[in-house]
């Protein structure tokens, strides 16, 4: 059908002194950036609950625990909708906070979740006697876990990592819904302004595979570099 | 995967066969009604697979005028849920054969798809806080404003923006509910949207009295039923019935039982009367495009 892919739309201008491309491209950044941010906030805020949930205090067990439940079982929408409704309307003053702070402390702190599940479960498969031939060799806890457990434990998870990171740059999608200009509003936004959804889907369909498959790519290389032999999946 | 492969040619072949509705209706005695979900009064769901409104009453009416023109005995009409980004094609590949929804007739959408003759002509405005004193667009320098992303009005505010220069930052709430929510609660001063989903959100409200519609007409949509293109003669057929349901009076009543009265499942009153442009486009009915709609400067 002739009407099908008129790719020259991307050329046309949105009304507001812009191309759709110049828009694609800015909203492209936009989703970049919220997974960036977040990634940076879920790895350091999860790599922190991971390690303690596998110290022996109960206090700590406690907070790492219910921070990992609370953030891993509440769907990321609602927790979207939590930050941006409920708690301003509690704490008038945090209205003022760009939606940007608001969706990348709610992206990080839901992957945070499942990143501490991931350290946790890397630090768990390591046996029992390599942090105990640490602190036999005079090592404090956490040198042992600085230069022993944490180093072998990161490796074994590079893999799940990677998944959530490329996971991230997925769910960042719902920072539409706080008015991010975001690649999801854009193939919204634009499919209703031209009419050409195929054609906008498209584009933005690709830019994510492109996104994710980047990640993807630069943690196998990671991976590669960072092989020690003789350790779990280090072998070869 | 490869199985699924094989189905790609028929959906390209779905496409060539767009013309000729009448043919395939009265063949197979079976008629596709695009439908929405929660588009308004005009077109939406009651739940368990029942749709009502507006542009559905007057596509059952023509849709039984068409019955009785082909001379066929049954005619099952088939409801199928669309969404504002698979309408057009769903259209042009023949799954449904007539959208009867919320959609604006634009220059755009006319190279894909053709409209019945205009049946609802909708005023963008804007909705306010009756407290807040606001009465006109030109008072919102430096304010927000709330509009709904995957609508024509972001696009409105953003010409309107480049045509005056006055200066106003935009929020967008997924859904139009939420956008209301974004003024409710204060973070944005105005909402800009279709008329009657401002009365909607504003019936809907805990406090109506709260909210004001108010200031200049930014845009005006002509809202029409769609059809495929390059078929004269389903769209006669339409056309001439949806002018029979005018030429008898139909039309206003079906105005007054979806705009003005309770309707279903809230019982809650939209309460918008006839708007001038819509009057006009009864009294000369035609398939003019948004672009040749002008609003007043």
């Amino acid at each position: 059908m002739s009407s099908f892919f008129q790719w020259k739309i991307f050329l046309q201008d949105t009304g507001g002194g812009q191309t759709y491309l110049q828009w694609l491209i800015s909203a492209w950044g936009w989703t970049l950036a919220v997974s960036f941010c977040s990634w940076a906030i879920a790895i350091i805020v999860g790599v922190f609950i991971g390690i303690i949930r596998t110290l022996p205090n109960k206090f700590l067990l406690f907070i790492g625990n219910t921070w990992t439940e609370v953030f891993r079982n509440i769907p990321l929408i609602i927790q979207i909708f939590i930050w941006y409704h409920v708690i301003p309307s509690i704490f008038l003053s945090l209205r003022q906070v760009p939606p940007f702070i608001l969706v990348v402390i709610a992206l990080g702190f839901f992957t945070s979740a499942r990143i501490s599940e991931l350290v946790k479960a890397g630090m768990e498969s390591l046996s029992k006697g390599q942090l105990q031939a640490g602190l036999a060799l005079g090592l404090t806890r956490s040198q042992t876990y600085r230069y022993i457990l944490l180093p072998l434990a990161f490796r074994i998870i590079i893999p799940p990592l990677t998944s959530e990171s490329m996971n991230i740059i997925k769910n960042s999608s719902v920072a539409f819904a706080v008015s991010i200009s975001e690649l999801t509003m854009f193939a919204l936004q634009a499919g209703e302004e031209t009419s050409r959804n195929i054609e906008i889907f498209f584009a933005t369909t690709f830019l994510y595979f492109v996104s994710a498959f980047a990640v993807n790519r630069l943690a196998l290389y990671i991976e590669n570099r960072l092989k020690l032999p003789g350790a779990i999946g280090g072998a070869r | 995967m490869k199985k699924l492969l094989i189905f790609i040619p028929f959906l390209i072949l779905n496409c060539a066969q767009a013309d000729q509705t009448l043919k395939k209706i009265k063949d197979n005695g079976i008629v596709v009604m695009g439908v929405r979900e929660s588009s308004g009064a005009l077109s939406y769901t009651l739940g368990n697979g029942k749709y009502v409104g507006y542009h559905i009453d007057i596509c059952n009416k023509v849709l039984a005028g068409i019955q009785k023109q082909l001379g066929i005995k049954k005619l099952e009409i088939k409801y199928l849920p669309v969404t504002s980004q698979n309408r057009i094609p769903l259209i042009q590949n023949g799954t449904i054969d007539i959208e009867c929804g919320s959609t604006t007739n634009n220059l755009s959408r006319q190279k894909d798809v053709a409209f019945a003759v205009t049946t609802f002509v909708e005023e963008v405005r804007m909705a306010v806080l009756a407290k807040s004193g606001i009465s006109s667009i030109s008072q919102l320098g430096g304010k927000t404003i709330a509009t709904t992303t995957g609508t024509t009005s972001v696009q409105t505010l953003r010409k309107h923006e480049r045509a005056t220069g006055i200066n106003f930052k935009e929020i967008y709430g997924k859904d139009h509910s939420d956008s209301f929510l974004l003024l409710e609660s204060g973070r944005a001063d105005a909402f800009v949207m279709d008329g009657t989903i401002l009365s909607g959100n504003i019936a809907r409200a805990k406090n109506p009295s709260d909210f004001k519609i108010v200031g200049e007409v930014l845009s005006i949509e002509p809202i029409a039923i769609m059809l495929r293109k390059d078929d004269p003669d389903f769209k006669k057929a339409v056309d001439e019935n949806i002018k029979g349901i005018i030429k008898s009076g139909e039309i206003a009543k079906l105005w007054n039982k979806w705009f003005m009265q309770p309707i279903p499942p809230t019982n809650i009153k939209v309460g918008i009367p006839v708007n001038e442009n819509t009057k006009l486009a009864w009294a000369n009915p035609n398939d003019k495009p948004m672009e040749e709609y002008t609003t007043k400067k």
